[in-house]
């Protein structure tokens, strides 16, 4: 099952390549990761989707909190949650295809942040399934590029990973 | 007043109460080489070989329970050091590795011996550390010192690089350290340890399963009043030898691969399994489906990610071993429930029918020297009371099978990496934790040539040592596991142009002995161990076809034991 695990840890160098190696490690999945620093510019807040059995992902939660830089983490799945992904997609815009991208892009909340002659660059938030919907919609041949940030989350109501 | 980085890190190590550091220079380290020279606090221990300082430094946290220390330079200082590190971190052993680093600016520039060594060592430590700048640079130091030798302990490497050890700082050593990310468990849950006690008490046929924890944890005098309480059968893990005494009654014997009969036996039968301080490694359980089907299990330890990681257990506690153990006699002895001596009759009637077969006997009457031989003569005239490095192998195995420890951190060997070359350098640490005790080195004529070069470190600072080379012409373990799964086919185990390692002994300045018959066994051991102030490498040409019983194969489970080829499969 697909695991969002939320993060802090301290913003040191090399604080990311000990995530990134201990998934490699041991064998374990990354679908994706985000990092940046947070308000505290000593901490850093990192979302990593995995996925694995209940059993593995007990020992991913373990070994994290095992790396001394982490100083705390949530399996947002755990509970209620907000998840979001951010994709930027660049198109051909034809005359005979820019109406239909614009309609699409509306229907999807989309918003077009660029124009050139030929292109159309757009940019959509939304859960990973909506980004994938969107892809799905447009003529394939139309796409020249996509660029998605990985999932961010957090928990829903009053629920806080802090320090 | 203000220091250099160099000085920095010596008056460091000096308030730290570091009295021995490991080590071997080289350019980037040459800053601190100086400022050790200029003082005597701090003894340096030169090696010949960086994988020897480690080990060295190890021999020396196991026998002591401190952090030992190291110290060597850039590029190739460190990549010869990453095997003893790697050492550490498998048996979870406190040391302090202080690497030498290319200048700041040329950091990532391929510079001359420069290798990325916080990334080389991160897979195999605690954390590490790169110091950027001087000021950091005594704060690092405690954090290194704290996090090796707190919780679940290891090796923490600092990389200093040359400038940061010629810029200069006021000095201030911090008395103690708080870090937000890093707070280590100590005691135990109590609901967890009231579950458990219940669990333990309504038992039929109880076992306890014990590790190196209870030894790094300084649980051993815990533990041995806790099973006596309970009057339950005991088996101890490679790591945990010396933790419970040898000769009681309810100790079994070591368990696992090359275990004993009764202490595997009661692994599969007991109804509950208490693991103390134990990570249910490969080489303990076998085959985890088939690893003790029908107990419950309680598993404390001070690292939650050992916990369920091969093994499902039932009741998890985590926490230091000793307040954990001594929270259990408490509740134990305020308990109505009494571990019941007759119920547990026909359990012990079991287990003492498994003892009955004698799993650990050896041909006596052989015209070879019996390794085995050795080792029980070894315990014997060393009073059981010397400490016993091993390397790898058979030897390791048959020491540990043979030699009686009695008391915690006696045994010192690589067990969870299973490093040859770690005897010799281990042992040469081990005698300077502790110059008047009797120090011997167990192992074969293989693993010796690994780290061969330390004969030279004995000699230039008179250690005494007494290395028991169980010398077969082969790489045993690896020709056992030839002769059992591969028909006999020897490939590549056979050590062709040994050395005459009596010659060699002589020619670094020790005593040399060849011991090839029985009859000889004795007196050449105890005229080596009355040589009090020599070195003596004792070469016992043992019989080459002896093999290591009982024995599991892997992924075998713990009632499909090889007993010796003299008697029927058990």
């Amino acid at each position: 099952m697909k695991h969002i695990i939320s993060i802090l840890l301290e913003n040191e160098s090399g604080a990311l390549s000990r995530v990134a190696g201990l998934f490699s490690a041991r064998g374990y999945n990354i679908e994706s990761l985000t990092v940046a620093p947070t308000e505290d510019a000593s901490l850093s807040r990192m979302t990593l989707v995995t996925n694995g059995s209940d059993d593995i992902i007990e020992q991913i939660t373990k070994q994290l909190n095992k790396l001394v830089d982490v100083v705390k983490l949530l399996d947002l799945t755990e509970g209620r949650h907000i998840e979001r992904e951010l994709m930027l997609i660049k198109v051909k815009a034809t005359p005979d295809s820019r109406d239909e991208i614009r309609h699409l892009a509306d229907i999807f909340r989309g918003r077009i942040i660029d124009v050139s002659q030929g292109t159309y660059t757009m940019e959509l938030t939304g859960k990973a399934e909506k980004l994938d919907a969107f892809i799905r919609e447009i003529d394939p041949e139309l796409i020249l590029e996509t660029v998605r940030s990985g999932v961010t989350g957090i928990a829903r109501g009053e629920k806080c990973l802090r320090v | 007043m203000k220091l250099t980085g160099a000085e920095i890190l010596v008056r460091s190590l000096q308030d730290e109460g570091v009295k021995h550091v490991f080590g071997y220079p080289g350019g980037a380290v040459l800053h601190i080489y100086d400022a050790l020279f200029k003082q005597d606090k701090v003894r340096h221990i030169l090696v010949r070989h960086e994988q020897g300082a480690a080990h060295a430094a190890d021999g020396y946290a196991r026998s002591t329970g401190k952090p030992g220390v190291v110290l060597v330079t850039s590029g190739p200082g460190v990549t010869n050091a990453v095997t003893g590190i790697a050492t550490a971190y498998m048996d979870s052993i406190p040391m302090v590795v202080i690497t030498g680093q290319v200048q700041t600016a040329a950091i990532g520039s391929d510079a001359f011996q420069e290798v990325d060594s916080v990334g080389i060592t991160r897979p195999c430590v605690k954390h590490n550390f790169l110091v950027k700048d001087v000021k950091d640079l005594a704060e690092t130091i405690k954090k290194a010192f704290y996090l090796s030798s707190t919780g679940r302990p290891g090796p923490v490497v600092v990389d200093v690089p040359k400038d940061v050890t010629a810029q200069t700082a006021e000095y201030r050593y911090p008395a103690t350290i708080e870090m937000r990310s890093y707070k280590p468990v100590v005691m135990g849950h109590p609901g967890q340890i009231k579950k458990a006690v219940d669990l333990l008490l309504s038992a039929q046929r109880p076992m306890l399963y014990t590790g190196g924890g209870v030894i790094l944890g300084n649980g051993s005098e815990s533990l041995i009043e806790m099973t006596q309480l309970l009057g339950y059968p005991i088996t101890n893990t490679l790591m945990g030898l010396g933790s419970y005494p040898p000769t009681d009654p309810q100790f079994l014997g070591m368990l696992g691969m090359h275990g004993t009969y009764e202490a595997n036996m009661a692994m599969h039968e007991c109804d509950v399994l208490l693991a103390i301080g134990a990570r249910f490694d490969d080489r303990v359980v076998g085959k985890v489906d088939m690893f003790s089907p029908y107990s419950k299990k309680i598993h404390i330890d001070i690292d939650p990610s050992s916990i369920s990681k091969s093994v499902r257990v039932d009741i998890p506690i985590v926490g230091s071993v000793d307040p954990v153990l001594k929270e259990m006699i408490r509740l134990i002895k305020a308990s109505k429930k009494k571990p019941g001596k007759e119920l547990l009759k026909d359990w012990w009637d079991k287990i003492n029918q498994w003892r009955a077969r004698d799993c650990l006997n050896y041909d006596r009457n052989s015209e070879l020297i019996k390794p085995q031989y050795v080792l029980e003569k070894l315990h014997e005239i060393t009073g059981g009371d010397a400490f016993v490095t091993s390397d790898v192998g058979q030897h390791q195995m048959w020491a540990a099978q043979f030699y009686k420890f009695n008391r915690p951190r006696q045994w010192i060997n690589s067990g969870g990496l299973g490093t040859m070359g770690f005897g010799l350098p281990a042992a040469v640490g081990v005698q300077f934790a502790h110059p008047d005790a009797t120090v011997a080195c167990v192992t074969g004529e293989a693993s010796i040539l690994m780290c061969i070069q330390e004969l030279s470190t004995c000699k230039q600072y008179g250690l005494p040592l007494k290395i028991i080379n169980l010398n077969n012409r082969y790489m045993g373990m690896v020709r056992q596991w030839q002769e059992f799964f591969y028909k006999g086919r020897y490939s590549h185990s056979y050590m062709d142009a040994l050395p005459d390692f009596v010659e060699l002994a002589k020619s670094f300045g020790h005593v040399g002995m060849l011991i090839d018959k029985p009859g000889d066994v004795e007196a050449a051991l105890k005229e080596a161990f009355n040589l009090k102030d020599r070195l003596v490498f004792m070469d016992f040409i043992t019989d080459q076809s002896e093999n290591v019983y009982p024995m599991i194969e892997a992924g075998k489970g713990h009632h499909e034991m090889h007993l010796s080829p003299n008697r029927e499969l058990a």
